[in-house]
């Protein structure tokens, strides 16, 4: 027995199954992204003054993984056409990139940007303490310009006994009132080498950026975590198509293996569409 | 198979079969195939047993409710070997483990009982051989279906054994209280009650998705030549709306359910906010999330998943009605279009169930409007259904007894629904036993009515024999009568203002005690509730022998027993795998019951037209044979 409309279309519809298959899972995979994001829009919405961090996350780093996705999309849909075309060699060489991007993207997340964020330390001071570290935070200065208090120091956390932590600063807690500083920049400063020593009874909480540092990280990690896992997804599933054992494929009939990277080249686009909502939401905003 | 060509010519069903007839072994035949009747058994099989589970955790609640603190006789005293010594100390149940039958109750009978026997049982079985396909569009895909709804389910059963028992926080989880709940020494962080709730839905929402997604390309792709949109069996369009509310319905619940597997797990606040304290100690999270959050993500899948419940059983009725009134279904374009629009308002009514959250009164208006409005189709559904019985010549088989039971109690359901609608009456309504009431005359003698009726009716279809009606019988009357004494007086109930997640019956309340409904206090109802519930379970056990018995011993019957006029009846019973002989073609609409002129009173889809009915229809000439 053999499933109609596997490879050919149907004539009424125009279309061979995986096609509508794989828009309805799209269709629902936006629902997923859409819950998450709703929840994200929720929790900035909610967010008493202070407690949404902004500028925490390496623009430039993210830019280029931007770049790397959207190349890969490039690459993907090239791979589609060399097969249609019927030049498998090319086919072999553009999925070979397209894999290499995933993999690099993958790479720089999970070996670069999470145990960077593992690294760094954040105190939130309690209401009553603000003022003895506004050196620091700068209130005066925003509270003049209108601007949200800073109630986190952050940076690499030097030493801690049980009754103060020793903080390299970071350079918006270096020197809170340069105006440079009321902004997030492009290209991130590196910690200083100035020390700040923090009184545990004037702290909050204090934690690394780990999920549980805020509702900022909590999202992000969640977000970008599920994300990569589709990315992971995408990569084995083109790895399959990339390995001999689809070439066999190709040998006995070229349009279905042209059929199931067009299915898995639309999962692609969808990833990487995702990606665009996750950098500027994450990253810029 | 392709569709330009002629199919006499082109296909050629001997070769064909002869071609496929390698024999599979037994585990690939039966345990991990890919053909979609056996998934479609699988799945109902499994979803039985599922609701029959559910069902005696619901008459276990029911002792503690009609007789709160004392020691459940016989039975009682080996339950803590199953469920654990905190379950129930000499055979008296604890708080927790209440708490524990009840959040269970719901989730196994809606999410492992309901939704894989109405969607995916009925649905892989009936739709491929409605609409004439051999198959579904991906058989694999729907393997692996039932395979994450097997996992998922097996989680939900483990959840019972681990220490501290299984999910407590009520079907809906809401936070705070889920997010705490099943914490605290001793308990694993990972397998315990909620967590394991929680990882166990996961499965249970992916098999949905795969289900729903191999469901709708299956309805577009598959359909036989001739087979147009507006001659497909109400059943299919029921299946076809209903796998779009899965489809897309879910995945926000998914999102959600992932949250709250964070905050449990990786201890992130999505869905908790500053400042709380459990067991009186300040809790260490960072804060700034949102308890109305996981409500609006829940209630988002959860109104929809109504919906997905009532659905499939609105099709097998349609189907059902049908073919016993033997007249066709009255108003067929306005049953199709009812239910897309109940597909559509579905996802626009959510926060009905949320009006004690205090939305304001823009929101509620809002949601007001919308629910009532999505009570018009489902009144022109119900209608219709009552229409297509005037002037039928009625056969009351087992099918449509449950099918004509179903209409009033389905009614009774809706209609009790509408006061809810209205935040001032729910503001007292809200969590009583009149919510009970209303949705579960939706779900069991509803639904579960349906359900009933469409294995009766599909049962010759699937083994070749006809299950017994005598004993058919004997399942029905006492099932009616018992859901009726079980549910009725708990509007009465309600209405007394008797909330829902009482653990004692009522018995600590005097409102409840002093009141005399009828002669009985609120909570003396509780009596005669219970014994109902008990005395139905033993009215399922003709239903379960004469199941297994008919399988072998039935009587034996045709290929179209029931005389009905839909595709599925054209192929042998129990069809071959690939489904028909011959490749079928549908020349006309799926009820044509009782045309005029004809010897017989039906006249099936792939009987093609006759130059003599020529003068009244026209069909698209490419479909008229030479």
């Amino acid at each position: 027995m053999e499933i109609p409309y596997t490879i050919s279309t149907r004539p009424d519809t125009g279309l061979w199954n995986a096609k509508i298959g794989i828009w309805l899972f799209l269709a629902s995979e936006v629902m997923l992204f859409g819950g998450l994001f709703s929840a994200y829009i929720f929790l900035r919405i909610d967010a008493a003054p202070g407690m949404w961090p902004h500028g925490l996350l390496n623009v430039p780093v993210g830019t280029m993984n931007t770049a790397i996705l959207i190349m890969s999309s490039v690459t993907v849909v090239l791979a589609w056409a060399s097969l249609k075309m019927r030049r498998y060699r090319a086919y072999w060489w553009y999925m070979l990139a397209t894999i290499s991007c995933g993999v690099i993207f993958l790479t720089v997340k999970l070996a670069y940007e999470w145990p960077q964020k593992f690294e760094h330390f954040g105190a939130y001071i309690k209401p009553e303490a603000l003022g003895k570290y506004e050196k620091y935070l700068g209130n005066e200065r925003r509270a003049e310009k209108g601007m949200e208090p800073r109630i986190e120091i952050t940076g690499h956390l030097h030493s801690q006994n049980a009754k103060e932590y020793e903080v390299a600063l970071d350079p918006v807690n270096a020197d809170p009132n340069n105006p440079a500083m009321d902004r997030p920049r492009f290209f991130p400063l590196p910690v200083t080498d100035k020390i700040a020593t923090i009184e545990k009874e004037d702290v909050e909480r204090a934690t690394m950026f780990l999920p549980t540092h805020s509702a900022y990280f909590a999202s992000y990690f969640t977000i970008t975590g599920l994300h990569g896992m589709h990315v992971l997804g995408g990569v084995l599933v083109f790895t399959y198509m990339w390995l001999p054992v689809s070439k066999r494929l190709y040998q006995r009939n070229p349009e279905h293996l042209a059929n199931r990277v067009e299915v898995s080249g639309l999962f692609w686009h969808f990833v990487d569409l995702i990606w665009i909502f996750v950098f500027p939401l994450f990253y810029l905003l | 198979m392709d569709a330009s060509a002629s199919v006499e010519t082109h296909h050629d069903p001997h070769a064909h079969i002869e071609h496929e007839h390698h024999e599979l072994g037994f585990w690939r035949k039966y345990i991990f195939s890919t053909d979609h009747k056996v998934i479609g058994i699988q799945y109902g099989l499994c979803g039985m047993v599922f609701l029959f589970f559910g069902f005696c955790l619901m008459m276990l609640m029911r002792w503690q409710l009609a007789y709160p603190g004392q020691a459940l006789p016989v039975i009682g005293k080996w339950l803590p070997y199953i469920f654990g010594p905190a379950s129930m100390p000499d055979g008296k149940m604890t708080p927790d483990f209440y708490n524990s039958l009840g959040a269970m109750h719901g989730t196994i009978m809606i999410f492992a009982g309901v939704v894989p026997v109405a969607f995916a049982a009925f649905g892989n079985f009936v739709v491929p051989l409605q609409i004439g396909a051999p198959d579904m569009t991906f058989p694999k895909v729907n393997a692996a279906s039932f395979w994450a709804f097997a996992v998922g389910g097996v989680i939900m059963l483990i959840s019972f054994f681990v220490p501290g028992g299984a999910a407590k926080s009520g079907w809906t989880s809401y936070t705070p209280l889920a997010a705490f709940a099943d914490t605290g020494p001793g308990i694993n962080p990972f397998f315990n009650g909620q967590t394991l709730w929680l990882t166990g839905f996961v499965f249970l929402i992916t098999s949905s998705l795969l289900g729903a997604i191999n469901f709708i390309t299956t309805i577009i792709q598959l359909r036989a030549k001739g087979l147009t949109w507006m001659r497909l069996p109400f059943f299919v369009w029921a299946q076809f709306v209903t796998a779009f509310l899965l489809l897309l319905a879910f995945p926000p619940l998914e999102a959600a359910i992932i949250m709250q597997w964070m905050d449990r797990v990786a201890h992130t606040s999505f869905f908790l906010p500053a400042g709380l304290v459990v067991n009186g100690t300040p809790v260490s999270i960072s804060g700034g999330g949102s308890p109305l959050l996981w409500q609006h993500l829940f209630w988002f899948l959860g109104h929809p998943e109504v919906y997905v419940l009532i659905l499939p059983a609105f099709g097998i009725v349609g189907e059902i009605l049908a073919n016993n009134s033997r007249k066709p279904l009255w108003g067929y374009k306005s049953l199709v279009f009812s239910v897309l629009v109940i597909g559509f308002l579905s996802f626009i009514v959510w926060a009905h169930h949320m009006w004690l959250t205090g939305m304001g009164s823009t929101v509620s208006a809002f949601f007001q409007t919308t629910t009532i409005l999505i009570s018009v189709p489902s009144v022109i559904i119900l209608s219709a259904f009552f229409i297509s019985l005037w002037g039928g010549s009625i056969r009351f088989t087992v099918p449509m007894l449950f099918t004509t039971a179903f209409l009033p109690m389905f009614g009774i359901g809706g209609l009790t629904g509408i006061p809810l609608a209205f935040n001032s009456a729910d503001l007292y309504l809200h969590d009583t036993y009149y919510v009970i009431a209303h949705f579960h005359y939706i779900v069991a003698p509803g639904t579960i009515f349906g359900l009933f009726a469409g294995i009766y009716y599909w049962f010759p279809k699937a083994t070749g024999r006809k299950m017994n009606d005598f004993w058919g019988k004997v399942h029905f009357w006492p099932t009616l009568i018992c859901m009726n004494v079980i549910f009725l007086p708990m509007f009465l109930q309600g209405m007394a203002g008797m909330h829902r997640r009482w653990y004692d019956g009522g018995q600590g309340w005097n409102v409840a005690n002093d009141h005399t409904i009828w002669g009985l206090t609120g909570f003396q109802w509780n009596h005669p509730i219970s014994w109902a519930a008990w005395i139905m379970g033993l009215a399922q056990i003709p239903f379960i022998i004469n199941f297994f018995w008919s399988i072998k011993h039935g009587e034996k019957v045709n290929d179209n027993p029931w005389e009905a006029t839909t595709l599925e009846w054209t192929a042998p019973s129990p069809p071959p795998h690939g489904n028909f002989v011959h490749t079928p073609v549908a020349y006309r609409g799926p009820y044509e019951y009782s045309l005029p002129g004809r010897e017989r009173d039906f006249t099936m889809q792939n009987e093609p037209v006759e130059p003599t009915e020529r003068i009244h229809r026209k069909p698209p000439a490419e479909l008229v044979p030479a």
